[in-house]
């Protein structure tokens, strides 16, 4: 606290001055030779060395310097970890000033007005900053020059607040700059120029009410130029001195400050010397020293590692808590010594550790990322002291202990597994024992294991809606078997409507609880595995699900359209007026051409990161108040593994694309053989919407989209894309090695490629190989919100929810031999991290969810698909209305 | 009643109690099932390209659908109805190739119908004055954000453009004789700045003076508009207009607008404005939270004194706003705090220097 007024020194800001052309050489190369991205890096810098407000200044001769301000402007506004922070809109002139202005969505400060040309123009300023809303630097600055002396400094200061306090400027918007001249020039007159300084804030800061000041502090040091370490002294030196006067804020290289007690004591003195003007031979005495200097920087920034110096215990606990590897086999073998039995180590030291991690976890102060680290720090403790654990069970002749144990699988049918592996790992790291059988595991097998492994209980996982029907199957099986183990049902499709209407009735043995994510996991285990909670837990369930079932039986129906009514009242576009485009290529194509670090551009990382269970629109996200440190780590080592990635081609994207001639036939989308229409050759079924509808849209089915026969010569496309090829082997590489948190990364990240090479490719089919929109430009948000023309609906997604369409797909582009994708018993394809879809390339045709149909319908669809109209049921489940 | 007597009546009335807001015209006219001809009728028979769709030109082809919302809003209990006039600007306007003649008489003529249907209340009920708000919606282009996805610098429009449309529509509202401006679904307050430069530019031309009101959205969980900056953040970009009210609209339901709402009233030293969706769209794009629920939701937010305005975005019909205005009738509206003076600034988020 400066003794003065009571105010904080913390409260000081420092405005970046780096990305000023006329400040930084450096930068002025950037931009005169359009390296802006290079640029945007050191505005970066800036923030992340802690300026709080960065100076953009774009004056320089050689530039369009109006183009300069709002193309960096621009730039900026995209990065969030930069724009984060207030702009300071540095120009002397002001039609640069307003093209900034015109750039920045914040309330930004500009840098400056004065009255240099008089009142008028003065004036005209600052009514434009009000009407920008922005606060104005106003420099000690009149008709008869710049004020050098305190006396003129603070009268031209105090003339321009009565003007713009007069004409309503909120005087706190205010920030006089007094001007800082360089010091030690050689020139008597000079040498008062920071004393002057110091007096004129003062002067302000005790007769301007609310109005701030601010400085450029490199000026002081001007003379010094070369000598870094000099120069440094000299700003440290001022500040100190200009704080204690009361400067609130001054342009510096945020990063190379440095703290007043530790420059070096004879340095310090000789430019306090200076900038004070305390002794008339000041300069040499100043100079004498210099040289002794030149060429030092300043301090290099080091790693804290004072946790180092720590007892062991301790070391462990902050090891685990942030996820740090590199020194855990040292840490546990010192411990392991220090300990009568290895164990102990486990349950004393590391479960400390754990449970540290754990409470964070709860009081969400940790996140899922953070965790899966953690855990990765204490398999690789435990992996270091099971050798000593086996060697000592042989020779006492120990039993395993555990919190519980648990047999974890996705289900039959069902490939995806990264929210079952978080689990996992979750689990684990609570004590809990896991068995995992990995995916596409079949009930009996299951079963099987939970028994000869005497389970507690079992997590069932999927994703895909057919995987719901197995889980209801299980259900029923664990009811015939008599097993009183808990059921834990989790993961994407899985829902507690659905566990409480169709699961649950099935099992009346044992308990069935919906996990809704990783974070519940440990909550509802640890619950069921305590005798006394159990009972009443299980209960309060049970009566829980029975509500969510009173509530859907009890609520109103919602009204159905009949099938028949629901065709009269189908989409039906102009196709008299229209002419379908003509796709570049019949028949169906190996796509090539897209590799990891182009499929990359296309990533949308909102759904990644939703993934590690931290939810927010990225990049926002990085920046968020409550999962932002989380998200930021993660994003690091996200950035670091895709370079290894892309550089080590760890995922082999594989592709194929066909077009044919089709046409609609009511519901059904017939595709032809040739374009002569007339053999065909598959035939795509499509559900069509029975609800209700409140606006005047039609009830839509995928086939209003296409031309009926005889309306056109219409075409239909399909793909199927794989990222997924590699992605086993190396998600089991790190798995082996205990490291699940990298494991777990390459698995979404190969989901990620696999959307990304969709949305890659769909690009490609609108621009190229169907072409109807060759100049199309749309921005990745605008790609991410599909606003393009045509559409992609997957089979078992909410456009088109039977699965088993896939099957015709595939074979139509002979999709497993071109891209090495498989389907298993319920349709999921393998490698998951695959996607695949139809195109439809109608402007009118949209996204939208079939939503629950009657059994009109079902009936009508099975007779289509030649099945009876149980198999129907049973395929179409999750959408039937009664 | 002149301009300024309503103006000084809606400022007492809005110390007095909780003022009301109407609800989604989007829903309202899309029941009514109207179909190509209805947004031509005369004028616009040969006009190239679709305008099924465009709601404001309503206020030219169908002015009786537009009087009658205005109608049912009022009789449900709202004090403020806004102008049919939310893309009526030549660049959101473009997308249905209207010239700037069409789109200022578009802004007229919904300016002069809200005002007719107001006066008629105010009229027939001289106790609960009815207001007009000339609304002022956000463009389908972004002076923040990139329309390019290779290059984060490009724009489709830039600050001069944005100002201009505004600008136009301003006047034009004004004229048509709108008490207040409701510059409202803010995504980017860079935009926002723009209708805000030139409301005082206007004023300091000359025009006459009204009251504004600033809503921004929320758009997701992540807490931030679309273009990135937090609550304080964006009431920091746009205080300089010394806004009659702020607040936040649309995106979000009550539940999740909460927070925000509740981070405004705290920085805000103006009245505090909000009118969520009901709820979150289903999976069909629909709303089904119910009457009841939205005003039980913002009822409790009026009675812990965080609102002055309420009222209803997408999704909220005639009876939610009946269902809202009872709820709230006999609560006490939002007092404002002082809060210190400081030099506060914004980049995505707030900064602030006593």
């Amino acid at each position: 606290m400066t003794e003065a007024d009571g105010r904080p020194t913390a409260q000081f800001i420092n405005i970046g001055e780096r990305t000023n052309v006329t400040g930084s050489a450096a930068f002025k190369k950037l931009i005169v030779d359009g390296k802006y991205a290079e640029a945007v890096e050191v505005a970066r810098q800036q923030v992340q060395n802690g300026a709080q407000i960065i100076d953009v200044n774009m004056d320089e001769g050689l530039l369009d310097s109006k183009a300069a301000m709002r193309t960096f402007l621009r730039l900026i506004a995209a990065e969030p970890d930069i724009a984060r922070v207030p702009v300071m809109i540095d120009s002397s002139k002001w039609e640069v000033i307003e093209e900034g202005l015109k750039n920045v969505q914040g309330k930004a400060i500009i840098n400056s007005i004065s009255m240099k040309e008089g009142e008028a123009p003065f004036l005209e300023h600052a009514r434009k900053a009000l009407s920008y809303g922005a606060a104005v630097v106003v420099m000690a600055f009149d008709e008869q020059g710049q004020a050098d002396t305190a006396e003129r400094k603070f009268e031209i200061s105090k003339r321009a607040y009565e003007l713009l306090t007069g004409i309503g400027f909120p005087a706190e918007d205010i920030i006089f700059d007094p001007n800082i001249f360089a010091v030690a020039t050689g020139i008597e007159e000079h040498n008062n120029y920071a004393v002057d300084f110091f007096e004129g804030v003062r002067r302000i800061k005790q007769n301007l009410p609310g109005a701030h000041t601010s400085g450029g502090l490199s000026n002081v040091s001007f003379s010094f130029r070369g000598n870094e370490a000099v120069r440094r002294a000299m700003h440290s030196v001022f500040l100190y001195h200009g704080v204690k006067a009361g400067l609130d804020m001054a342009i510096v290289n945020a990063g190379q400050l440095d703290i007043y007690d530790n420059i070096e004591p004879e340095l310090r003195e000789r430019a306090e010397d200076v900038i004070l003007n305390r002794r008339p031979d000041a300069t040499e005495r100043l100079l004498e020293i210099a040289e002794r200097y030149r060429g030092q920087k300043g301090v290099a920034q080091v790693k804290d590692m004072s946790w180092r110096e720590k007892p062991v215990k301790d070391r462990l606990a902050h090891a685990l808590v942030n996820g740090i590897t590199e020194f855990i086999v040292e840490d546990t073998e010192e411990a392991r010594l220090a300990s009568e039995r290895p164990l102990h180590v486990i349950e004393g030291p590391l479960m400390d550790g754990m449970n540290i991690v754990g409470d964070l976890f709860g009081s969400g102060k940790m996140f899922l990322p953070q965790v899966v680290k953690s855990a990765r720090v204490m398999k690789a403790a435990v992996a270091h002291l099971l050798p000593f654990m086996e060697e000592e069970k042989v020779r006492l002749g120990l039993q395993d202990t555990s919190n519980g144990k648990i047999v974890m699988a996705t289900v039959k049918g069902d490939v995806h597994d990264i929210g079952k592996n978080i689990v996992g790992v979750v689990l684990q790291c609570n004590g809990y024992t896991v068995i995992d059988l990995g995916v596409m595991v079949p009930a009996e097998k299951i079963l099987e294991a939970a028994e000869t492994e005497n389970a507690d209980m079992i997590g069932l996982s999927g994703l895909i809606t057919p995987s719901l029907d197995e889980m209801v199957y299980f259900a029923s099986e664990m009811q015939r078997l008599g097993l009183k183990k808990p059921l834990l049902i989790g993961g994407a499709t899985t829902s507690p409507v659905h566990t409480a209407v169709k699961i649950e009735p099935k099992l009346q043995s044992a308990p069935v609880v919906h996990v809704l994510d990783a974070s519940r996991a440990v909550g509802v285990v640890s619950t069921l595995m305590n005798e006394e909670t159990r009972g009443p837990f299980w209960e309060e369930t049970k009566q829980k699900y029975q509500r969510v079932r009173d509530t859907r039986s009890g609520g109103p129906a919602k009204a159905r359209v009949e099938l028949a009514r629901a065709r009269e009242l189908a989409h039906k576009p102009d196709w008299a007026a229209y002419t379908p485009p003509k796709p570049s290529f019949l028949g169906a194509r190996e796509i090539t051409g897209f590799d990891l670090a182009t499929l990359a551009r296309y990533i949308d990382w909102t759904p990644y990161f939703a993934g590690w269970e931290l939810v927010g629109r990225f990049p926002m996200i990085l920046e968020d108040d409550k999962v932002g440190e989380a998200a930021r780590n993660l994003w690091t080592d996200t950035q670091a593994m895709m370079q290894s990635l892309i550089g080590e081609d760890w995922l082999r994207p594989r592709g194929v694309a066909g077009f044919w001639p089709a046409n609609s036939d009511g519901d059904d989308i017939v595709v032809w053989t040739d374009e002569t229409r007339r053999t065909e050759r598959a035939r795509f079924l499509a559900l069509r919407q029975q609800m209700e509808k409140s606006n005047e849209k039609g009830q839509f089915a995928l086939s209003d989209f296409i031309a009926p026969i005889g309306a056109g010569a219409d075409y239909i496309g399909g793909f199927a894309v794989t990222a997924g090829h590699g992605e086993k082997e190396k998600a089991a590489e790190f798995a082996v090695k205990g490291d699940d948190y990298s494991s777990i990364m390459v698995k979404a990240l190969a989901d990620r490629f696999a959307e990304a090479f969709a949305e890659a490719l769909h690009e490609r089919v609108r621009r190229e190989l169907w072409g109807y929109a060759p100049d199309e430009a749309l921005s990745g948000e605008d790609l991410i919100s599909e606003k393009y023309r045509g559409i992609r609906p997957a089979p078992g997604y909410p456009s088109q929810p039977d699965h088993t369409e896939k099957q015709t797909l595939f074979s139509l582009l002979d999709a497993t031999a071109h891209t090495g994708i498989d389907l298993t018993s319920s349709f999921a394809m393998t490698p998951p991290a695959s996607v695949s879809g139809l195109y439809l390339s109608h402007p009118e045709a949209v996204y939208f969810a079939v939503g629950r149909i009657e059994k009109d319908q079902v009936e009508d669809y099975a007779r289509r698909k030649g099945w009876d109209v149980a198999t129907a049921e049973r395929w179409l489940a999750p959408i039937l209305n009664y | 009643m002149t301009r300024a007597d309503r103006i000084a009546a809606l400022k007492k009335a809005a110390k007095e109690r909780i003022l009301i807001l109407d609800g989604s015209w989007g829903v309202m006219i899309q029941r009514r099932g109207l179909d190509e001809a209805d947004f031509r009728a005369e004028r616009f028979k040969d006009h190239p390209g679709q305008l099924k769709g465009n709601n404001d030109i309503l206020c030219l082809t169908r002015p009786d659908i537009i009087e009658d919302l205005h109608n049912r809003y009022f009789a449900a209990g709202a004090d403020i109805s806004e102008t049919n006039t939310f893309s009526a600007t030549v660049i959101a306007q473009d997308d249905y190739h209207l010239d700037a003649e069409a789109v200022r008489d578009i802004n007229l003529a919904g300016a002069r119908i809200a005002r007719k249907v107001a006066d008629e209340w105010t009229a027939k009920e001289p106790d609960k004055p009815r207001f007009a708000a000339g609304s002022i919606g956000p463009l389908n282009k972004m002076l923040s954000m990139s329309s390019d996805v290779n290059d984060p610098g490009a724009r489709l429009v830039d600050f001069d453009q944005v100002y201009q449309a505004y600008r136009d529509q301003i006047r034009a509202l004004n004229e048509g004789g709108v008490d207040l401006y409701l510059i409202e679904t803010i995504t980017d307050t860079l935009n926002c700045k723009a209708a805000i430069k030139a409301i005082m530019d206007l004023e300091a031309e000359g025009l006459e003076k009204l009251p504004i009101w600033i809503s921004g959205t929320i758009t997701d969980r992540s807490g931030r508009t679309l273009s990135g900056q937090t609550a304080e953040a964006f009431w920091n970009s746009v205080k300089h207009a010394k806004p009659f009210a702020i607040g936040f609209n649309c995106a979000l339901g009550a539940d999740l607008m909460r927070p925000h709402i509740a981070e405004m009233a705290r920085v805000a030293d103006t009245l505090v404005a909000a009118y969520p969706n009901a709820g979150l769209p289903n999976e069909m794009g629909q709303y089904d939270e119910q009457p009841h629920e939205t005003a039980h939701a913002v009822e409790g937010w009026a009675k812990e004194g965080l609102v002055n305005i309420l009222g209803g975005c997408c999704g909220t019909t005639p009876e939610h706003i009946r269902c809202i205005a009872d709820g709230v009738k006999s609560v006490k509206p939002r007092v404002a705090g002082e809060r210190a003076k400081a030099l506060r600034l914004s980049g995505l988020e707030p900064f602030e220097l006593a």
